[in-house]
Protein backbone atom coordinates (compact mmCIF):
# COMPACT_ATOMS: atom_id res chain seq x y z
CA UNK A 1 0.00 0.00 0.00
CA UNK A 2 1.68 3.26 -1.11
CA UNK A 3 2.27 5.55 1.83
CA UNK A 4 3.90 8.94 2.24
CA UNK A 5 4.82 11.28 5.09
CA UNK A 6 3.12 14.66 5.15
CA UNK A 7 4.75 17.85 6.42
CA UNK A 8 3.59 17.24 10.01
CA UNK A 9 5.28 13.86 10.12
CA UNK A 10 2.08 11.80 9.83
CA UNK A 11 2.15 8.71 7.69
CA UNK A 12 -0.74 8.89 5.27
CA UNK A 13 -2.13 6.58 2.65
CA UNK A 14 -3.64 7.96 -0.49
CA UNK A 15 -7.19 6.61 -0.84
CA UNK A 16 -7.18 7.04 -4.63
CA UNK A 17 -4.39 4.47 -4.98
CA UNK A 18 -6.31 2.08 -2.77
CA UNK A 19 -9.19 1.81 -5.23
CA UNK A 20 -6.70 1.22 -8.03
CA UNK A 21 -5.30 -1.68 -6.04
CA UNK A 22 -8.75 -3.22 -5.84
CA UNK A 23 -9.00 -2.88 -9.60
CA UNK A 24 -5.70 -4.74 -10.10
CA UNK A 25 -6.91 -7.49 -7.83
CA UNK A 26 -10.08 -7.91 -9.84
CA UNK A 27 -8.00 -7.95 -13.02
CA UNK A 28 -5.81 -10.71 -11.58
CA UNK A 29 -8.85 -12.77 -10.62
CA UNK A 30 -10.30 -12.38 -14.12
CA UNK A 31 -6.96 -13.37 -15.67
CA UNK A 32 -6.73 -16.51 -13.55
CA UNK A 33 -10.35 -17.40 -14.32
CA UNK A 34 -9.80 -17.00 -18.07
CA UNK A 35 -6.63 -19.11 -17.96
CA UNK A 36 -8.32 -21.92 -16.06
CA UNK A 37 -11.38 -21.83 -18.31
CA UNK A 38 -9.20 -21.91 -21.44
CA UNK A 39 -7.10 -24.81 -20.15
CA UNK A 40 -9.89 -26.95 -18.73
CA UNK A 41 -12.39 -25.83 -21.39
CA UNK A 42 -10.06 -27.02 -24.14
CA UNK A 43 -9.67 -30.37 -22.43
CA UNK A 44 -13.44 -30.70 -22.10
CA UNK A 45 -14.17 -29.54 -25.66
CA UNK A 46 -11.56 -31.94 -27.02
CA UNK A 47 -13.02 -34.90 -25.15
CA UNK A 48 -16.62 -34.08 -26.11
CA UNK A 49 -15.69 -33.47 -29.75
CA UNK A 50 -13.80 -36.75 -30.05
CA UNK A 51 -16.48 -38.76 -28.25
CA UNK A 52 -19.28 -37.27 -30.36
CA UNK A 53 -17.45 -37.98 -33.62
CA UNK A 54 -16.00 -41.36 -32.76
CA UNK A 55 -18.26 -43.18 -30.33
CA UNK A 56 -20.86 -44.24 -32.92
CA UNK A 57 -18.06 -45.79 -35.00
CA UNK A 58 -16.43 -47.69 -32.14
CA UNK A 59 -17.46 -51.35 -32.19
CA UNK A 60 -16.02 -54.84 -32.22
CA UNK A 61 -15.67 -54.79 -36.02
CA UNK A 62 -13.55 -51.60 -35.76
CA UNK A 63 -11.19 -53.20 -33.25
CA UNK A 64 -10.77 -56.44 -35.22
CA UNK A 65 -10.51 -55.27 -38.84
CA UNK A 66 -7.55 -54.35 -40.98
CA UNK A 67 -7.51 -50.96 -42.73
CA UNK A 68 -9.57 -50.64 -45.85
CA UNK A 69 -10.30 -48.22 -48.65
CA UNK A 70 -13.90 -48.14 -47.47
CA UNK A 71 -14.11 -46.23 -44.16
CA UNK A 72 -17.04 -48.30 -42.85
CA UNK A 73 -15.15 -51.61 -43.06
CA UNK A 74 -11.77 -50.28 -41.86
CA UNK A 75 -10.36 -51.07 -38.43
CA UNK A 76 -7.34 -50.73 -36.19
CA UNK A 77 -6.22 -54.33 -35.76
CA UNK A 78 -2.87 -53.89 -37.53
CA UNK A 79 -2.24 -50.62 -35.68
CA UNK A 80 -3.08 -52.15 -32.29
CA UNK A 81 -0.81 -55.10 -32.95
CA UNK A 82 1.98 -52.79 -34.06
CA UNK A 83 1.61 -50.53 -31.02
CA UNK A 84 1.63 -53.45 -28.58
CA UNK A 85 4.70 -54.96 -30.25
CA UNK A 86 6.49 -51.61 -30.23
CA UNK A 87 5.75 -50.95 -26.57
CA UNK A 88 6.86 -54.39 -25.40
CA UNK A 89 10.22 -54.17 -27.21
CA UNK A 90 10.68 -50.55 -26.15
CA UNK A 91 10.18 -51.48 -22.48
CA UNK A 92 12.51 -54.48 -22.73
CA UNK A 93 15.27 -52.27 -24.18
CA UNK A 94 14.79 -48.96 -22.38
CA UNK A 95 13.96 -50.00 -18.80
CA UNK A 96 17.12 -52.01 -17.94
CA UNK A 97 19.40 -49.45 -19.60
CA UNK A 98 17.59 -46.56 -17.94
CA UNK A 99 17.75 -48.08 -14.46
CA UNK A 100 21.37 -49.12 -15.00
CA UNK A 101 22.31 -45.60 -16.00
CA UNK A 102 20.49 -44.19 -12.98
CA UNK A 103 22.31 -46.63 -10.67
CA UNK A 104 25.64 -45.58 -12.10
CA UNK A 105 24.93 -41.87 -11.81
CA UNK A 106 23.58 -42.06 -8.25
CA UNK A 107 25.62 -44.85 -6.66
CA UNK A 108 28.93 -45.07 -8.49
CA UNK A 109 29.89 -41.88 -10.27
CA UNK A 110 31.91 -39.22 -8.55
CA UNK A 111 31.39 -35.57 -9.28
CA UNK A 112 33.73 -34.90 -12.19
CA UNK A 113 33.62 -33.76 -15.79
CA UNK A 114 32.23 -37.08 -17.01
CA UNK A 115 29.27 -36.95 -14.64
CA UNK A 116 28.69 -33.28 -15.51
CA UNK A 117 28.76 -34.15 -19.20
CA UNK A 118 26.29 -37.01 -18.77
CA UNK A 119 24.07 -34.74 -16.67
CA UNK A 120 23.86 -31.90 -19.24
CA UNK A 121 23.51 -34.49 -21.95
CA UNK A 122 20.46 -36.12 -20.36
CA UNK A 123 18.80 -32.76 -19.75
CA UNK A 124 19.35 -31.86 -23.39
CA UNK A 125 18.09 -35.19 -24.71
CA UNK A 126 14.94 -34.84 -22.63
CA UNK A 127 14.25 -31.55 -24.44
CA UNK A 128 15.21 -32.65 -27.94
CA UNK A 129 12.18 -32.73 -30.28
CA UNK A 130 10.93 -36.26 -30.87
CA UNK A 131 11.17 -35.86 -34.62
CA UNK A 132 14.96 -35.57 -34.29
CA UNK A 133 14.95 -39.08 -32.79
CA UNK A 134 13.12 -40.13 -35.94
CA UNK A 135 15.99 -38.82 -38.07
CA UNK A 136 18.41 -40.66 -35.76
CA UNK A 137 16.42 -43.87 -36.18
CA UNK A 138 16.38 -43.40 -39.95
CA UNK A 139 20.10 -42.76 -40.24
CA UNK A 140 21.29 -45.20 -37.58
CA UNK A 141 18.91 -48.16 -37.34
CA UNK A 142 17.25 -48.17 -40.76
CA UNK A 143 20.31 -47.30 -42.89
CA UNK A 144 23.51 -48.04 -40.95
CA UNK A 145 22.35 -51.18 -39.09
CA UNK A 146 20.25 -52.35 -42.07
CA UNK A 147 17.22 -53.03 -39.89
CA UNK A 148 15.03 -51.52 -42.65
CA UNK A 149 11.68 -50.08 -41.58
CA UNK A 150 11.04 -52.86 -39.10
CA UNK A 151 9.31 -53.15 -35.75
CA UNK A 152 12.73 -53.47 -34.12
CA UNK A 153 14.03 -50.25 -35.70
CA UNK A 154 10.89 -48.42 -34.56
CA UNK A 155 11.10 -49.78 -31.02
CA UNK A 156 14.81 -48.92 -30.69
CA UNK A 157 14.02 -45.36 -31.82
CA UNK A 158 11.28 -45.07 -29.19
CA UNK A 159 13.58 -46.63 -26.56
CA UNK A 160 16.20 -43.93 -27.09
CA UNK A 161 13.42 -41.34 -26.98
CA UNK A 162 12.08 -42.36 -23.55
CA UNK A 163 15.45 -43.28 -22.05
CA UNK A 164 16.10 -39.78 -20.58
CA UNK A 165 12.65 -39.77 -18.94
CA UNK A 166 13.27 -43.15 -17.31
CA UNK A 167 16.78 -42.18 -16.17
CA UNK A 168 15.52 -38.96 -14.58
CA UNK A 169 12.66 -40.75 -12.77
CA UNK A 170 14.84 -43.63 -11.56
CA UNK A 171 17.55 -41.22 -10.31
CA UNK A 172 15.05 -39.21 -8.30
CA UNK A 173 13.67 -42.35 -6.66
CA UNK A 174 17.14 -43.72 -5.90
CA UNK A 175 18.18 -40.37 -4.43
CA UNK A 176 15.21 -40.46 -2.06
CA UNK A 177 16.41 -43.68 -0.45
CA UNK A 178 17.95 -42.55 2.88
CA UNK A 179 21.72 -42.83 3.17
CA UNK A 180 21.31 -44.64 6.51
CA UNK A 181 19.84 -47.66 4.69
CA UNK A 182 23.02 -48.01 2.65
CA UNK A 183 25.24 -47.54 5.70
CA UNK A 184 23.30 -50.14 7.67
CA UNK A 185 23.70 -52.60 4.83
CA UNK A 186 27.43 -51.94 4.49
CA UNK A 187 27.82 -52.32 8.26
CA UNK A 188 26.34 -55.83 8.00
CA UNK A 189 29.05 -56.68 5.49
CA UNK A 190 27.04 -56.44 2.28
CA UNK A 191 28.87 -55.45 -0.85
CA UNK A 192 27.89 -52.45 -2.92
CA UNK A 193 25.93 -54.50 -5.44
CA UNK A 194 24.16 -56.47 -2.69
CA UNK A 195 23.18 -53.19 -1.06
CA UNK A 196 21.82 -51.81 -4.31
CA UNK A 197 20.02 -55.02 -5.26
CA UNK A 198 18.49 -55.84 -1.88
CA UNK A 199 17.83 -52.42 -0.39
CA UNK A 200 18.16 -49.41 -2.69
CA UNK A 201 16.30 -50.76 -5.73
CA UNK A 202 13.32 -52.24 -3.82
CA UNK A 203 12.82 -48.95 -1.99
CA UNK A 204 13.16 -46.93 -5.18
CA UNK A 205 10.83 -49.26 -7.09
CA UNK A 206 7.43 -47.48 -6.82
CA UNK A 207 8.82 -44.09 -7.89
CA UNK A 208 10.73 -45.65 -10.75
CA UNK A 209 7.67 -47.57 -11.87
CA UNK A 210 5.63 -44.34 -11.95
CA UNK A 211 8.24 -42.77 -14.22
CA UNK A 212 8.35 -45.83 -16.46
CA UNK A 213 4.56 -45.88 -16.89
CA UNK A 214 4.50 -42.18 -17.80
CA UNK A 215 7.33 -42.75 -20.29
CA UNK A 216 5.52 -45.72 -21.83
CA UNK A 217 2.33 -43.72 -22.16
CA UNK A 218 4.35 -41.07 -23.97
CA UNK A 219 5.93 -43.64 -26.30
CA UNK A 220 2.49 -45.02 -27.10
CA UNK A 221 1.30 -41.64 -28.38
CA UNK A 222 4.42 -40.75 -30.35
CA UNK A 223 3.82 -40.38 -34.06
CA UNK A 224 6.45 -38.10 -35.57
CA UNK A 225 9.59 -40.20 -34.90
CA UNK A 226 7.95 -43.34 -36.29
CA UNK A 227 6.77 -41.61 -39.46
CA UNK A 228 10.20 -40.06 -39.89
CA UNK A 229 12.07 -43.35 -39.50
CA UNK A 230 9.75 -44.68 -42.17
CA UNK A 231 6.94 -46.64 -40.51
CA UNK A 232 4.24 -47.53 -42.99
CA UNK A 233 0.83 -45.90 -42.94
CA UNK A 234 -1.07 -48.71 -44.65
CA UNK A 235 -0.49 -52.16 -43.20
CA UNK A 236 -3.02 -54.97 -43.59
CA UNK A 237 -1.35 -57.65 -41.45
CA UNK A 238 -0.14 -58.15 -37.90
CA UNK A 239 3.61 -57.91 -37.26
CA UNK A 240 4.92 -61.46 -36.81
CA UNK A 241 8.63 -60.87 -36.15
CA UNK A 242 11.11 -58.25 -35.05
CA UNK A 243 11.90 -57.50 -38.67
CA UNK A 244 8.29 -57.21 -39.77
CA UNK A 245 7.00 -53.93 -41.24
CA UNK A 246 4.50 -52.25 -38.95
CA UNK A 247 2.20 -49.36 -38.29
CA UNK A 248 1.05 -47.94 -34.96
CA UNK A 249 -2.19 -46.57 -33.56
CA UNK A 250 -1.28 -42.85 -33.69
CA UNK A 251 0.06 -43.27 -37.25
CA UNK A 252 -3.20 -44.90 -38.31
CA UNK A 253 -5.12 -42.03 -36.70
CA UNK A 254 -2.93 -39.48 -38.50
CA UNK A 255 -3.46 -41.30 -41.79
CA UNK A 256 -7.23 -41.14 -41.40
CA UNK A 257 -7.18 -37.47 -40.36
CA UNK A 258 -5.27 -36.51 -43.48
CA UNK A 259 -7.88 -38.02 -45.80
CA UNK A 260 -10.64 -35.74 -47.06
CA UNK A 261 -13.64 -38.12 -46.59
CA UNK A 262 -15.76 -37.60 -43.51
CA UNK A 263 -16.01 -41.36 -42.94
CA UNK A 264 -12.28 -41.57 -42.33
CA UNK A 265 -12.47 -38.65 -39.88
CA UNK A 266 -14.98 -40.68 -37.86
CA UNK A 267 -12.54 -43.59 -37.94
CA UNK A 268 -9.82 -41.24 -36.72
CA UNK A 269 -12.02 -40.10 -33.83
CA UNK A 270 -12.79 -43.71 -32.89
CA UNK A 271 -9.07 -44.55 -33.01
CA UNK A 272 -8.38 -41.51 -30.83
CA UNK A 273 -10.86 -42.77 -28.23
CA UNK A 274 -8.97 -46.08 -28.03
CA UNK A 275 -5.64 -44.21 -27.78
CA UNK A 276 -7.03 -41.87 -25.09
CA UNK A 277 -8.49 -44.70 -23.02
CA UNK A 278 -5.16 -46.52 -22.93
CA UNK A 279 -3.23 -43.30 -22.21
CA UNK A 280 -5.62 -42.28 -19.43
CA UNK A 281 -5.52 -45.72 -17.83
CA UNK A 282 -1.73 -45.68 -17.80
CA UNK A 283 -1.63 -42.12 -16.41
CA UNK A 284 -4.25 -42.85 -13.78
CA UNK A 285 -2.27 -45.90 -12.65
CA UNK A 286 0.91 -43.80 -12.45
CA UNK A 287 -0.86 -41.07 -10.45
CA UNK A 288 -2.33 -43.67 -8.11
CA UNK A 289 1.12 -45.17 -7.51
CA UNK A 290 2.59 -41.73 -6.85
CA UNK A 291 -0.20 -40.83 -4.42
CA UNK A 292 0.29 -44.06 -2.51
CA UNK A 293 4.01 -43.49 -2.49
CA UNK A 294 3.61 -40.01 -1.04
CA UNK A 295 1.30 -41.32 1.68
CA UNK A 296 3.74 -44.11 2.56
CA UNK A 297 6.63 -41.69 2.75
CA UNK A 298 4.60 -39.39 4.95
CA UNK A 299 3.84 -42.26 7.32
CA UNK A 300 7.49 -43.26 7.48
CA UNK A 301 8.80 -39.81 8.25
CA UNK A 302 6.44 -39.44 11.21
CA UNK B 1 33.12 -61.58 -5.89
CA UNK B 2 35.43 -58.65 -6.41
CA UNK B 3 35.35 -59.32 -10.14
CA UNK B 4 31.57 -59.35 -10.26
CA UNK B 5 31.37 -56.05 -8.39
CA UNK B 6 33.79 -54.37 -10.79
CA UNK B 7 32.10 -55.88 -13.81
CA UNK B 8 28.71 -54.57 -12.70
CA UNK B 9 30.10 -51.10 -12.22
CA UNK B 10 31.24 -51.06 -15.82
CA UNK B 11 27.91 -52.47 -17.04
CA UNK B 12 26.15 -49.55 -15.33
CA UNK B 13 28.67 -47.11 -16.77
CA UNK B 14 27.89 -48.54 -20.20
CA UNK B 15 24.18 -47.89 -19.61
CA UNK B 16 24.92 -44.29 -18.70
CA UNK B 17 27.06 -43.92 -21.79
CA UNK B 18 24.14 -44.99 -24.01
CA UNK B 19 22.68 -41.54 -23.41
CA UNK B 20 25.94 -39.89 -24.47
CA UNK B 21 25.99 -42.25 -27.45
CA UNK B 22 22.50 -41.07 -28.39
CA UNK B 23 23.68 -37.49 -28.59
CA UNK B 24 26.75 -38.48 -30.58
CA UNK B 25 24.49 -40.54 -32.85
CA UNK B 26 22.13 -37.61 -33.43
CA UNK B 27 24.95 -35.21 -34.20
CA UNK B 28 26.73 -37.79 -36.36
CA UNK B 29 23.68 -38.68 -38.47
CA UNK B 30 22.63 -35.05 -38.90
CA UNK B 31 26.14 -33.87 -39.75
CA UNK B 32 26.82 -36.72 -42.19
CA UNK B 33 23.79 -36.04 -44.37
CA UNK B 34 23.89 -32.27 -43.94
CA UNK B 35 27.49 -32.01 -45.18
CA UNK B 36 26.37 -34.04 -48.19
CA UNK B 37 23.50 -31.62 -48.68
CA UNK B 38 25.80 -28.61 -48.67
CA UNK B 39 27.95 -30.16 -51.39
CA UNK B 40 25.01 -29.53 -53.71
CA UNK B 41 23.44 -26.43 -52.20
CA UNK B 42 25.43 -23.43 -51.05
CA UNK B 43 25.04 -22.29 -47.45
CA UNK B 44 24.38 -18.80 -48.76
CA UNK B 45 21.38 -19.97 -50.80
CA UNK B 46 20.11 -21.99 -47.82
CA UNK B 47 20.19 -18.95 -45.56
CA UNK B 48 19.16 -16.15 -47.93
CA UNK B 49 16.85 -17.60 -50.61
CA UNK B 50 13.24 -16.67 -49.93
CA UNK B 51 11.72 -19.81 -51.44
CA UNK B 52 11.66 -23.46 -50.38
CA UNK B 53 10.66 -25.70 -53.29
CA UNK B 54 12.79 -28.88 -53.25
CA UNK B 55 9.93 -30.93 -54.74
CA UNK B 56 9.43 -28.69 -57.79
CA UNK B 57 11.41 -28.86 -61.02
CA UNK B 58 12.64 -25.34 -60.32
CA UNK B 59 14.29 -26.12 -56.98
CA UNK B 60 14.91 -23.44 -54.36
CA UNK B 61 16.51 -24.22 -51.02
CA UNK B 62 15.90 -21.18 -48.83
CA UNK B 63 14.99 -22.27 -45.30
CA UNK B 64 13.44 -18.88 -44.43
CA UNK B 65 9.80 -19.86 -45.19
CA UNK B 66 10.04 -22.95 -42.95
CA UNK B 67 11.70 -21.02 -40.11
CA UNK B 68 9.06 -18.34 -40.53
CA UNK B 69 6.24 -20.90 -40.30
CA UNK B 70 7.78 -22.39 -37.17
CA UNK B 71 8.25 -18.97 -35.57
CA UNK B 72 4.70 -17.92 -36.39
CA UNK B 73 2.98 -20.94 -34.82
CA UNK B 74 5.38 -20.89 -31.84
CA UNK B 75 4.89 -17.18 -31.16
CA UNK B 76 1.10 -17.57 -31.20
CA UNK B 77 1.46 -20.50 -28.81
CA UNK B 78 3.75 -18.56 -26.47
CA UNK B 79 1.39 -15.56 -26.50
CA UNK B 80 -1.23 -17.93 -25.06
CA UNK B 81 0.90 -20.12 -22.81
CA UNK B 82 3.26 -17.66 -21.09
CA UNK B 83 0.78 -15.22 -19.49
CA UNK B 84 -1.79 -17.90 -18.74
CA UNK B 85 0.79 -20.36 -17.46
CA UNK B 86 2.25 -17.76 -15.11
CA UNK B 87 -1.18 -16.72 -13.81
CA UNK B 88 -2.14 -20.34 -13.19
CA UNK B 89 1.20 -20.94 -11.45
CA UNK B 90 0.76 -17.92 -9.14
CA UNK B 91 -2.81 -18.97 -8.39
CA UNK B 92 -1.86 -22.59 -7.68
CA UNK B 93 1.17 -21.81 -5.53
CA UNK B 94 -0.13 -18.81 -3.56
CA UNK B 95 -3.93 -18.80 -3.61
CA UNK B 96 -5.57 -22.13 -4.41
CA UNK B 97 -6.96 -24.11 -1.46
CA UNK B 98 -5.63 -27.67 -1.15
CA UNK B 99 -8.88 -29.19 -2.44
CA UNK B 100 -8.84 -27.19 -5.68
CA UNK B 101 -5.13 -27.94 -6.16
CA UNK B 102 -5.84 -31.65 -5.88
CA UNK B 103 -8.32 -31.39 -8.76
CA UNK B 104 -6.52 -28.86 -10.96
CA UNK B 105 -3.04 -30.35 -10.96
CA UNK B 106 -4.03 -33.78 -12.32
CA UNK B 107 -6.34 -32.10 -14.85
CA UNK B 108 -3.41 -30.12 -16.21
CA UNK B 109 -1.28 -33.24 -16.19
CA UNK B 110 -3.91 -34.94 -18.34
CA UNK B 111 -3.66 -32.00 -20.75
CA UNK B 112 0.09 -32.61 -20.87
CA UNK B 113 -0.24 -36.36 -21.44
CA UNK B 114 -2.56 -36.29 -24.47
CA UNK B 115 -0.77 -37.50 -27.63
CA UNK B 116 -0.15 -34.58 -29.96
CA UNK B 117 -1.79 -36.23 -32.95
CA UNK B 118 -5.07 -35.84 -31.03
CA UNK B 119 -4.48 -32.11 -30.63
CA UNK B 120 -3.99 -32.05 -34.41
CA UNK B 121 -7.41 -33.61 -34.95
CA UNK B 122 -8.93 -31.10 -32.54
CA UNK B 123 -7.25 -28.09 -34.18
CA UNK B 124 -8.12 -29.10 -37.75
CA UNK B 125 -11.68 -30.35 -37.27
CA UNK B 126 -12.92 -28.34 -34.27
CA UNK B 127 -10.96 -25.12 -33.69
CA UNK B 128 -10.46 -24.14 -37.34
CA UNK B 129 -14.17 -24.48 -38.27
CA UNK B 130 -15.04 -22.58 -35.09
CA UNK B 131 -12.66 -19.74 -35.97
CA UNK B 132 -13.96 -19.72 -39.54
CA UNK B 133 -17.42 -18.88 -38.19
CA UNK B 134 -15.92 -15.78 -36.58
CA UNK B 135 -13.66 -14.87 -39.46
CA UNK B 136 -14.76 -16.45 -42.79
CA UNK B 137 -11.56 -15.62 -44.69
CA UNK B 138 -9.51 -17.96 -42.50
CA UNK B 139 -7.99 -20.68 -44.67
CA UNK B 140 -8.71 -24.37 -43.96
CA UNK B 141 -5.06 -24.81 -43.08
CA UNK B 142 -3.71 -21.84 -41.12
CA UNK B 143 -1.16 -20.89 -38.48
CA UNK B 144 -3.66 -19.44 -36.01
CA UNK B 145 -5.63 -22.53 -35.00
CA UNK B 146 -2.67 -24.91 -34.38
CA UNK B 147 -0.83 -22.01 -32.73
CA UNK B 148 -3.64 -21.49 -30.22
CA UNK B 149 -4.02 -25.21 -29.52
CA UNK B 150 -0.25 -25.55 -29.18
CA UNK B 151 -0.43 -22.76 -26.59
CA UNK B 152 -2.91 -24.72 -24.50
CA UNK B 153 -0.81 -27.84 -24.99
CA UNK B 154 2.34 -26.28 -23.51
CA UNK B 155 0.43 -24.40 -20.80
CA UNK B 156 0.92 -27.24 -18.25
CA UNK B 157 4.68 -27.19 -18.87
CA UNK B 158 4.86 -23.43 -18.21
CA UNK B 159 2.58 -23.54 -15.18
CA UNK B 160 4.16 -26.54 -13.45
CA UNK B 161 7.76 -25.35 -13.97
CA UNK B 162 6.88 -21.80 -12.92
CA UNK B 163 5.05 -23.16 -9.90
CA UNK B 164 8.16 -25.07 -8.84
CA UNK B 165 10.16 -21.84 -9.14
CA UNK B 166 7.58 -19.90 -7.10
CA UNK B 167 7.58 -22.59 -4.43
CA UNK B 168 11.32 -22.33 -3.95
CA UNK B 169 11.08 -18.67 -2.89
CA UNK B 170 11.85 -18.57 0.86
CA UNK B 171 8.94 -17.77 3.17
CA UNK B 172 11.09 -15.15 4.93
CA UNK B 173 10.97 -12.98 1.79
CA UNK B 174 7.18 -13.16 1.68
CA UNK B 175 6.97 -12.45 5.42
CA UNK B 176 9.15 -9.40 4.94
CA UNK B 177 6.79 -8.19 2.22
CA UNK B 178 3.75 -8.63 4.46
CA UNK B 179 5.56 -6.91 7.33
CA UNK B 180 5.97 -3.85 5.11
CA UNK B 181 2.20 -3.76 4.74
CA UNK B 182 1.96 -5.18 1.25
CA UNK B 183 -1.21 -6.96 0.18
CA UNK B 184 -1.15 -10.58 -0.93
CA UNK B 185 -1.20 -9.65 -4.62
CA UNK B 186 1.62 -7.14 -4.10
CA UNK B 187 3.71 -9.77 -2.35
CA UNK B 188 3.03 -12.16 -5.24
CA UNK B 189 4.00 -9.87 -8.05
CA UNK B 190 6.58 -7.60 -6.37
CA UNK B 191 8.36 -10.17 -4.21
CA UNK B 192 7.66 -13.79 -5.15
CA UNK B 193 7.58 -13.50 -8.95
CA UNK B 194 10.76 -11.35 -9.16
CA UNK B 195 12.56 -13.71 -6.76
CA UNK B 196 11.51 -16.69 -8.85
CA UNK B 197 12.23 -14.88 -12.11
CA UNK B 198 15.19 -16.98 -13.30
CA UNK B 199 13.16 -20.16 -12.82
CA UNK B 200 10.21 -18.65 -14.66
CA UNK B 201 12.44 -17.54 -17.55
CA UNK B 202 13.89 -21.06 -17.70
CA UNK B 203 10.32 -22.39 -17.97
CA UNK B 204 9.50 -19.90 -20.75
CA UNK B 205 12.59 -20.88 -22.74
CA UNK B 206 11.86 -24.58 -22.41
CA UNK B 207 8.26 -23.96 -23.51
CA UNK B 208 9.59 -22.15 -26.57
CA UNK B 209 11.86 -25.08 -27.40
CA UNK B 210 8.92 -27.44 -27.02
CA UNK B 211 6.72 -25.30 -29.29
CA UNK B 212 9.40 -25.13 -31.98
CA UNK B 213 9.89 -28.90 -31.92
CA UNK B 214 6.20 -29.84 -31.91
CA UNK B 215 5.36 -31.82 -35.01
CA UNK B 216 2.06 -33.62 -35.47
CA UNK B 217 -0.21 -30.77 -34.41
CA UNK B 218 1.27 -28.33 -36.93
CA UNK B 219 1.75 -30.98 -39.62
CA UNK B 220 -1.97 -31.74 -39.46
CA UNK B 221 -3.50 -28.30 -38.99
CA UNK B 222 -1.04 -25.70 -40.33
CA UNK B 223 -0.65 -27.13 -43.81
CA UNK B 224 2.21 -28.06 -46.09
CA UNK B 225 2.80 -24.88 -48.01
CA UNK B 226 6.12 -23.14 -47.33
CA UNK B 227 5.05 -19.54 -47.00
CA UNK B 228 7.16 -16.56 -46.02
CA UNK B 229 4.45 -14.71 -44.16
CA UNK B 230 3.53 -13.52 -40.69
CA UNK B 231 -0.17 -13.60 -41.48
CA UNK B 232 -1.73 -16.14 -39.08
CA UNK B 233 -4.78 -16.57 -41.36
CA UNK B 234 -2.71 -18.25 -44.07
CA UNK B 235 -1.40 -21.77 -44.45
CA UNK B 236 2.24 -22.20 -43.45
CA UNK B 237 4.67 -25.12 -43.23
CA UNK B 238 6.92 -25.55 -40.21
CA UNK B 239 10.33 -27.23 -40.26
CA UNK B 240 8.89 -30.27 -38.47
CA UNK B 241 5.89 -30.51 -40.81
CA UNK B 242 8.25 -30.50 -43.80
CA UNK B 243 10.20 -33.45 -42.40
CA UNK B 244 6.93 -35.34 -41.95
CA UNK B 245 5.77 -34.46 -45.46
CA UNK B 246 8.94 -35.84 -47.06
CA UNK B 247 8.98 -38.91 -44.79
CA UNK B 248 5.47 -39.84 -45.88
CA UNK B 249 6.40 -39.79 -49.55
CA UNK B 250 8.60 -42.36 -51.25
CA UNK B 251 11.78 -40.34 -51.33
CA UNK B 252 14.67 -42.55 -52.42
CA UNK B 253 17.76 -42.61 -50.22
CA UNK B 254 20.58 -40.43 -51.53
CA UNK B 255 18.48 -37.93 -53.44
CA UNK B 256 18.65 -34.22 -52.67
CA UNK B 257 15.05 -34.31 -51.34
CA UNK B 258 16.10 -37.00 -48.88
CA UNK B 259 19.05 -34.93 -47.68
CA UNK B 260 16.93 -31.82 -47.15
CA UNK B 261 15.17 -33.36 -44.14
CA UNK B 262 18.51 -33.80 -42.40
CA UNK B 263 19.54 -30.23 -43.21
CA UNK B 264 16.24 -28.95 -41.83
CA UNK B 265 16.62 -31.32 -38.87
CA UNK B 266 20.05 -29.88 -38.14
CA UNK B 267 18.65 -26.35 -37.99
CA UNK B 268 15.85 -27.54 -35.71
CA UNK B 269 18.26 -29.46 -33.48
CA UNK B 270 20.63 -26.49 -33.16
CA UNK B 271 17.82 -24.10 -32.22
CA UNK B 272 16.38 -26.40 -29.56
CA UNK B 273 19.87 -27.33 -28.30
CA UNK B 274 20.70 -23.66 -27.67
CA UNK B 275 17.34 -23.03 -25.96
CA UNK B 276 17.56 -26.20 -23.82
CA UNK B 277 21.12 -25.42 -22.76
CA UNK B 278 20.25 -21.86 -21.73
CA UNK B 279 17.25 -23.13 -19.77
CA UNK B 280 19.34 -25.83 -18.09
CA UNK B 281 22.11 -23.37 -17.16
CA UNK B 282 19.63 -20.93 -15.65
CA UNK B 283 17.93 -23.69 -13.68
CA UNK B 284 21.12 -25.25 -12.32
CA UNK B 285 22.49 -21.86 -11.24
CA UNK B 286 19.16 -20.89 -9.73
CA UNK B 287 18.84 -24.11 -7.75
CA UNK B 288 22.38 -23.87 -6.41
CA UNK B 289 21.80 -20.36 -5.03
Amino acid sequence: MPTMIDRYGWIITKPRRKSKLKFVEILFAIGVAISLVVGLGTLLALLIDVLRDGLPRLDWQFLTSFPSRKPASAGILAALGGSIGLIVITIVVAVPIGIGAAIFLEEYSRKNWISDLIEINIANLAGTPSIIYGLLGLGLFVRLFHLSRSLLAGALTLALLILPVIIIAARESIRRVPQTIREASFALGATKWQTIRDHVLPMAFPGTLTGIILAVSRALGETAPLITMGALTYVAFLPDSLMSPFTALPIQVFNWISRPQKGFHENAAAGIIVLLVVTFLLNAFALYLRDRLQKNNGAKSM
Amino acid sequence: MKFKETLLKYVFLLCALVSVGTTIGIIGVLLFETIDFFQEVSLLEFLTDKEWTPLFTNKHFGIAPLVCGTLLTSLIALAVALPMGLLVAVYLSEYAPAGIRRVLKPAFEVLDGIPTVIYGYFALLFVTPLLQKISPDLQGFNALSPGLVLGVMILPLVSSMSEDALYSVPTSLKAAGYALGATKLQVCFSVVVPAAFPGIIAAFILAMSRAIGETMLVAIAAGQMPNLTFNPMESVETMTAYIVQISLGDTPHGTIEYKTIFAVGTVLFLITLVLNTISYKIRSRFIRL
